[in-house]
């Protein structure tokens, strides 16, 4: 990548000085703009391999008839056009109702876990930017669920929400008389609440994190001359941390919303492979139309049509909180 | 990218799915070959109170075979909440085992991804010929009018397991045999205190297993003579309402036991706080909870009326594991040697043993050590009573379809809802618009 003179010095001269066909610099220029792309190239192979291939042959299944019988060799499988589609879209068919259906719950779930997440998180991070005793080791207990691997994190949730033995019932009919008998929290209408109980456990320390992060970039000065002013706790964090904060939780919600509503491992462990109609999410919605009942074009037109969505969703945001943003906020 | 990425997480199945496919490329079509003559794949389900219970049983019979045959057979047991994911994995990439245990009711299902050998004539008869298999055990080994998908291994049925204390506390003599007289029981177990009958009502297979019988005591079928779900007709409700009505109306499974899945209602039993249990093969399980035998007695499945037996008496799915050869294995011929090691006399009494099931032998069925106390109760539910569930391609949505409608009725149940014969209807009405139309 060194270049001894300007390139016009020498283009089309040999080092004898005499007239040479090619521009003496050409290679080396070559190599100066191809190095980058040849450092990227082995993750853009990656990404191809692992994300655009299987979709790409996801999008072609969702077109194709593709049950037990053609699985083995699926390439065989009979076109079935846009009949998957048709099938996921009737919404005054059993399929389509229940996915929609799925999709209303999962809507709902999201909406209430990100909110949750973050203002539990939120809260958490600005009660930690005082200093007092004890701070270091209550960040890392804040931080403990989100450190546990997700299912024994889970499977021990399932064991405190079992009906006859769990803590849960133990403690809010047992204890604190909350209800006249013991709660069904793993069937039934309040298995919504369960799972949104541990969602909100698992996720709001990523929240807390990235908050307490953002904090640290708000100068100190700020909220001194806000105290001078006259402003209290609550005018400190409308006026000066929520703005500051901006571009910090813009990221946060968009990755808390993607990954609660794409949240499998939850549900999965919580419920099985056959989720409580409540609690129905819909990547167990779209993994039950697939492998368990062996649907596998229905369940990919499904995955393509959530997909399309998340994108839509993704985009408007995007769009939506990039507009009057200051280039330093890129 | 980033958005490309997060969108690309949010297609669950595409992803999955194609991952395997764009890794296999669903290259499974070929049929077997002896290209690696000296060693064998083998996924073992998952049958004792453990994996390593498992290896313990099935590792010294494997270094018999190899010390036999030269053939090296690498084992894996798998557990069974993976082994149908496992198992249709494998045959889309074509990288699975040689040899492989599935459960019975798999049988037709699987034999439709066209993965498996049939067991033709020739195949049999290189391990000793079909009429060594008894009649119940072969008739869950594929559709009818089609070559068996797999042999048998292992046979199961459901009995009754009692707590002998718990009847003799409560007065009564002798177990019951007809749900009537469970019923009856139930409510005198109650009044001492204890627990009648355990279920495990969000577990979608048992759900089915009950179902089914109950449907056949009633004379109903799931699917009419053609393969086409019939869960609507009357008599499928009535069975349906029957046995969920055992928690609404009844009361005699507690309604804690809605949301059992994990076989906690075998634990209760083996600890004395529950009366009876229906249970497939329970000795083995009970003995690692530490319930010895001579605590519990073991009964027929009640009927409707009178004792069990053909047609309606019927108190028993016919269930079991069978022995499958992947179509696509390298040692073909190996294979074959392994299934009729498996199948041997010597090998079905050790294993058949070891797992308190009966085996599907005839000669080793016949042998005195499968002629008392549980094992005589198997022996003769499978002989007379029991029958094979639906033996077609979509058994295992059927499964899925109506085991969690009982499920969500149960969850009714256990929530104070009232089960009608309307809101029975209403759910297999539901799992039936969500079977295959095709």
């Amino acid at each position: 990548m060194t270049t001894t003179a300007p390139a016009e010095q020498s283009v089309g001269k040999t080092p004898s000085g005499a007239a040479h066909p090619h521009p003496r610099r050409r290679p080396g220029r070559i190599r100066r703009i191809g190095l980058p792309y040849l450092l990227l190239l082995p993750a853009l192979l990656l990404e191809l391999l692992v994300h655009l291939v299987p979709m790409v042959i996801g999008a072609v299944m969702s077109f194709k008839e593709l049950t037990q019988f053609y699985i083995r060799d699926w390439g065989t499988a009979p076109w079935s056009g846009l009949d998957n589609y048709k099938v996921s879209v009737d919404f005054d068919a059993p399929v389509g109702e229940a996915l929609l259906h799925s999709f209303l719950v999962t809507v709902a779930f999201t909406l209430l876990s990100v909110g949750l997440c973050w203002l539990i998180g939120t809260a958490a991070a600005v009660f930690m930017q005082d200093t007092f005793r004890g701070r270091g080791l209550l960040r890392a207990l804040f931080l403990v669920p989100y450190a546990l691997p997700v299912y024994a994190a889970v499977i021990t949730w399932v064991f405190m929400f079992q009906h006859d033995n769990g803590l849960v019932n133990h403690v809010l009919h047992d204890q604190l008389h909350l209800t006249d008998k013991p709660s069904f929290w793993l069937i039934g209408d309040n298995s919504f609440w369960a799972l949104l109980t541990v969602s909100v456990w698992k996720g709001w320390p990523f929240a807390f994190l990235i908050v307490m992060a953002g904090l640290q970039n708000i100068p100190g000065e700020l909220y001194e001359a806000a105290a001078l002013d006259g402003a209290g706790l609550w005018q400190q964090i409308r006026r000066i941390t929520l703005p500051s904060l901006r571009p910090v939780n813009q990221v946060l919600l968009l990755v808390l919303f993607l990954w609660t509503f794409n949240d499998f491992n939850t549900p999965y462990v919580l419920f099985g492979k056959s989720a409580p109609e409540a609690a129905d999410l819909i990547s167990v919605h779209i993994y039950q139309a697939s492998f368990v009942t062996w649907n596998f074009g229905t369940g990919s037109a499904m995955s393509v049509l959530l997909l399309l969505f998340l994108l839509v969703v993704t985009g408007v945001y995007l769009l939506l909180t990039s507009r009057g943003r200051k280039p330093a906020d890129v | 990218m980033r958005r490309t990425r997060a969108a690309a997480a949010g297609a669950v199945t595409a992803s999955l799915l194609t991952l395997v496919t764009a890794c296999g490329g669903g290259s499974s079509t070929s049929d077997g070959s002896n290209d690696s003559p000296k060693t064998l794949t083998y996924w073992a389900s998952n049958q004792g109170a453990s994996i390593e219970v498992d290896k313990k049983v099935l590792q010294p019979e494997l270094d018999k075979f190899e010390k036999q045959t030269g053939i090296k057979v690498k084992l894996e047991v798998v557990p069974w909440s993976d082994l149908l994911n496992r198992i249709l994995t494998a045959t889309t990439s074509g990288q699975g085992p040689d040899v492989l245990n599935i459960g019975n009711t798999w049988s037709a299902s699987l034999q439709a991804t066209g993965a498996l050998l049939p067991w033709d004539a020739k195949n049999f008869a290189a391990i000793g010929g079909k009429d060594r298999f008894v009649d119940s055990a072969l008739g869950s080994t594929g559709a009818q009018g089609q070559d068996p998908a797999a042999v048998p291994l292992y046979s199961m049925a459901y009995a009754l397991y009692y707590n002998k204390q718990i009847f003799a506390d409560a007065g009564i003599s002798k177990p019951p045999a007809t749900w009537d007289e469970l019923v009856a029981d139930g409510k005198k177990i109650q009044a001492e205190g204890k627990s009648a009958l355990g279920a495990e009502g969000a577990n979608l297979s048992e759900n089915i297993h009950h179902v089914f019988v109950f449907a056949k005591q009633h004379g109903g079928e799931f699917f009419t003579s053609d393969g086409k779900p019939d869960f609507t007709n009357d008599k499928v409700v009535a069975a349906v309402k029957q046995y969920v009505d055992l928690m609404a109306k009844d009361k005699v499974i507690p309604t804690g036991d809605a949301e059992y899945a994990q076989n906690q209602s075998v634990s209760d039993f083996a600890k004395g706080n529950q009366a009876m249990l229906l249970w497939q093969s329970a000795s083995a399980n009970l003995k690692s909870q530490g319930m010895s035998e001579d605590k519990y007695g073991i009964a027929p499945v009640p009927v409707q009326s009178g004792t069990p037996g053909t047609g309606t008496q019927v108190n028993s799915a016919v269930m079991g594991i069978n022995l499958a050869v992947f179509k696509n294995t390298d040692n073909i011929d190996g294979a074959k040697k392994f299934v009729k090691f498996m199948t041997g006399d010597a090998e079905q009494k050790i294993l058949n043993t070891a797992y308190s099931s009966i085996p599907p032998v005839r000669t080793v069925q016949a042998d005195t050590t499968f002629s008392s106390g549980a094992n005589k109760v198997l022996k003769d539910t499978l002989a007379t009573s029991a029958a094979a569930l639906p033996q077609v391609a979509d058994e295992s949505q059927f499964e899925t379809a109506v085991g969690t409608a009982v499920k969500d009725l149960f969850a009714d149940a256990a929530a104070g809802r009232a089960i009608t014969t309307e809101s029975v209807k209403a759910a297999l009405e539901k799992a039936q618009q969500q079977m295959p139309t095709k």
